[in-house]
């Protein structure tokens, strides 16, 4: 579904990347581990297509297709969906209207019909229901005045709602108490798909207690060092990031 | 005597001949305003307005009555809002047109009784305006609205303009006053036709009494060719209410002074403001709030949004008297810039003499917010389409105080002509 070949990528003139090659299939529940200025959450937004990054080398190819030849929004509207490590507050912009009109682009690109707002607001409140969000969370606006877990639930509440075909989760554990972090992830599983990818980029091991991923990738200094099955992730836990750094210079 | 001042001479010395009282008034007024012609660059208060168009275009006062049938008159009046109104066209009363409700009344300046005369002199601080002497020397029936109780519906003084041959100025003068405990929602409204282009010298002059309660929503929808002046003068007594919505699209050349005066304990105001600017109109808001007695309280929120090579200008000040000890007042004006050919002048102005008071201002100018497109993007939103989504949302804060749904519809509508890349949300 989704490979990345010799990534490199610069932020404001530095180099962050440095050749990330990285195989994601359907069904694939992943996550990807690093050390703090590893290169996880730069990773995460040139998927998404944020500006400010300089690819100068490499490829990502998704589906089929050049993924860094398409604005943010036709990736959304081809299935890949970010939830960010701070989701922006947007005054003004209501949770449900920006919903609607999300889920109605992604489903105008498919080709199938816009659901009426009835058909909708029923099938948003259910899955409210499931990420255990008050209704009254659809007409305030986007973020604003959200706790951190509560962004963080919108986040997964959204991917509920637009169901991508590769989903990825920026931090998505930061800032979660344990019983926020069990909504959220109850909300990632739900989502588990042999048609689907889940990528999660993430710095501890916390997520992973809930959310058991099929591989895990280890980051550093701006490449994949270290790839393994669940228990790699529970060796991080035990023995840190730093016997990892020094496989990157040998 | 200023040779620019010439066209209103000439005017003044055309008109029917008031009452000997308002005569005398009016002469002492154009005489004032001819010695001192028009404030000057030099002006703080007119450093980034220029008045060299509107002096060099000569405005004479409108001589006659433009009749207007009712088919043109719908269109420039608002959908969904029937209630009593007061018409002018073309800066001149149409009783046909009008209903006026109990409290209201025209008078004619060529029968007017001296009643009228106390509530036309001029509040403190601004007894030197040349416009505002323009306007008693020149206007040709006052609009008094005096009112105790509280009437059911809303109240529409409506200023329509249309095309004519010469470019005339209208001089319309309001006066409002609430008894004690006395509720009302005034509409001041001004709307052209496309290719008006009047100036419009407007002066309202409001009254509080003890415990009374205005909502004043003024519309600015002149033409884009229009000359619009507007002076907003309120004074108010104890525990009395002020609420104003002034929403401002037309005109391409305007400016308002809305200034308020708290003058006793319980007082309070507040002042919601939005402004669209685009082409290259030129857009004026002074605002002066006088916090003359203890636990009064102002709140005033403006917002603007420019494009194209729009210039728009706030000035807000507010005044803590000595002795205005527990005043509470807070200030914002918020500017988007959605172009790089607009200009925007923006000065909160803080004037505290009291100890023991509670005041704060801010004053931002800005862009679309990068972090916030991006989001709406990575949502599958396309980029044209979440610029407009945001630019809604600024303007939205403002749109949702307006009192009546007609309201709020019409500046709605009225903003998404203006700034053609907006998208106001849907309203349910």
């Amino acid at each position: 579904m989704l490979s990345i070949k010799n990534l490199h990528a610069k932020v404001e003139g530095r180099e962050i990347l440095k050749g990330l090659s990285l195989e994601v299939k359907a069904g694939d529940v992943c996550a990807i581990m690093g050390p703090n200025g590893s290169g996880k959450s730069t990773l995460a937004h040139i998927l998404a297509g944020r500006d400010g990054y300089e690819v100068t080398d490499g490829s990502v190819t998704y589906e089929g297709k050049d993924l860094l030849a398409l604005a943010p929004e036709e990736r959304a509207r081809a299935g890949v969906f970010l939830a960010f490590q701070y989701p922006v507050e947007i005054p003004g912009v209501n949770n449900v209207y920006l919903l609607k009109a999300a889920f109605n682009a992604i489903r105008k690109q498919r080709g199938e019909e816009e659901l009426d707002a009835m058909d909708f607001l029923a099938l948003v409140k259910a899955k409210m229901q499931f990420m255990e969000m008050d209704p009254s969370f659809l007409n305030r606006a986007v973020n604003e005045g959200f706790s951190g877990g509560e962004k963080k639930r919108n986040e997964i509440l959204q991917m509920l709602v637009l169901e991508p075909k590769l989903a990825l989760l920026d931090e998505t554990d930061s800032g979660l108490d344990i019983d926020a972090l069990k909504v959220v992830a109850k909300g990632v599983n739900k989502l588990r798909d042999p048609q689907r990818a889940i990528v999660m980029v993430t710095h501890y091991q916390r997520l992973l207690d809930y959310v058991v991923p099929d591989k895990v990738h280890v980051l550093a200094g701006g490449r994949v060092v270290k790839s393994g099955g669940k228990e790699l992730a529970l060796e991080l836990e035990k023995r840190g990031y730093d016997w990892l750094k020094d496989a990157v210079i040998a | 005597m200023s040779s620019a001042l010439a066209p209103y001479l000439e005017g003044f010395a055309a008109q029917p001949k008031p009452q000997a009282w308002l005569h005398a008034l009016k002469e002492q007024a154009l005489q004032r305003a001819s010695a001192r012609g028009f404030p000057v660059a030099r002006d703080e208060a007119w450093k980034y307005t220029s008045l060299a168009v509107l002096e060099k275009r000569g405005f004479k006062p409108a001589r006659s009555k433009t009749p207007l049938d009712a088919a043109a008159f719908a269109k420039l009046t608002l959908p969904g809002l029937d209630c009593p109104r007061a018409v002018f066209v073309n800066g001149r009363y149409d009783a046909a047109l009008s209903r006026l409700p109990q409290g209201v009344r025209v008078v004619q300046s060529v029968d007017a009784d001296e009643s009228l005369r106390a509530l036309l002199i001029a509040p403190k601080g601004w007894e030197e305006d040349t416009f505002l002497d323009l306007n008693t020397a020149l206007f040709q029936e006052a609009l008094v609205l005096t009112l105790d109780g509280e009437p059911a519906e809303p109240l529409e003084f409506l200023h329509v303009s249309v095309p004519t041959i010469d470019s005339a100025s209208h001089h319309l003068r309001s006066v409002v006053k609430l008894g004690k405990h006395a509720r009302a929602m005034l509409i001041e409204r001004y709307a052209g036709l496309d290719g008006a282009k009047h100036f419009t010298n407007s002066s309202v002059q409001i009254h509080l009494d003890a415990g009374s309660k205005l909502t004043h929503v003024r519309i600015q929808d002149e033409s884009l060719q229009a000359f619009h002046l507007g002076r907003v003068l309120v004074e108010q007594a104890a525990d009395s209410s002020y609420i104003s919505h002034n929403f401002q699209a037309g005109a391409a050349w305007s400016r308002l002074d809305l200034a308020v005066s708290l003058s006793a304990a319980g007082a309070e105001a507040e002042l919601n403001g939005f402004y669209a600017v685009n082409g290259r109109q030129h857009l004026d808001n002074h605002t002066r709030v006088d916090h003359l007695a203890p636990h009064t309280t102002s709140r005033e929120l403006y917002r603007g949004i420019l494009d194209g090579q729009g210039r728009a200008v706030f000035n807000g000040k507010v005044v803590v008297a000595p002795h205005a000890v527990k005043t509470d007042a807070a200030q914002a004006n918020h500017n988007l810039l959605l172009s790089r050919g607009v200009e925007i002048d923006t000065k909160p102005e803080l004037e505290i003499y009291a100890d023991d008071v509670k005041c704060s201002h801010g004053a931002t100018v800005g862009q679309l917010d990068e972090q916030q497109l991006f989001y709406l993007r990575s949502r599958g939103i396309d980029a044209e389409a979440a610029r407009g989504l945001l630019v809604g949302a600024f303007a939205e804060r403002l749109m949702a105080l307006l009192p009546l749904p007609a309201l709020a519809a019409h500046a709605r509508r009225r903003l998404s002509a203006a700034i053609s890349q907006i998208a106001l949300p849907e309203q349910s």
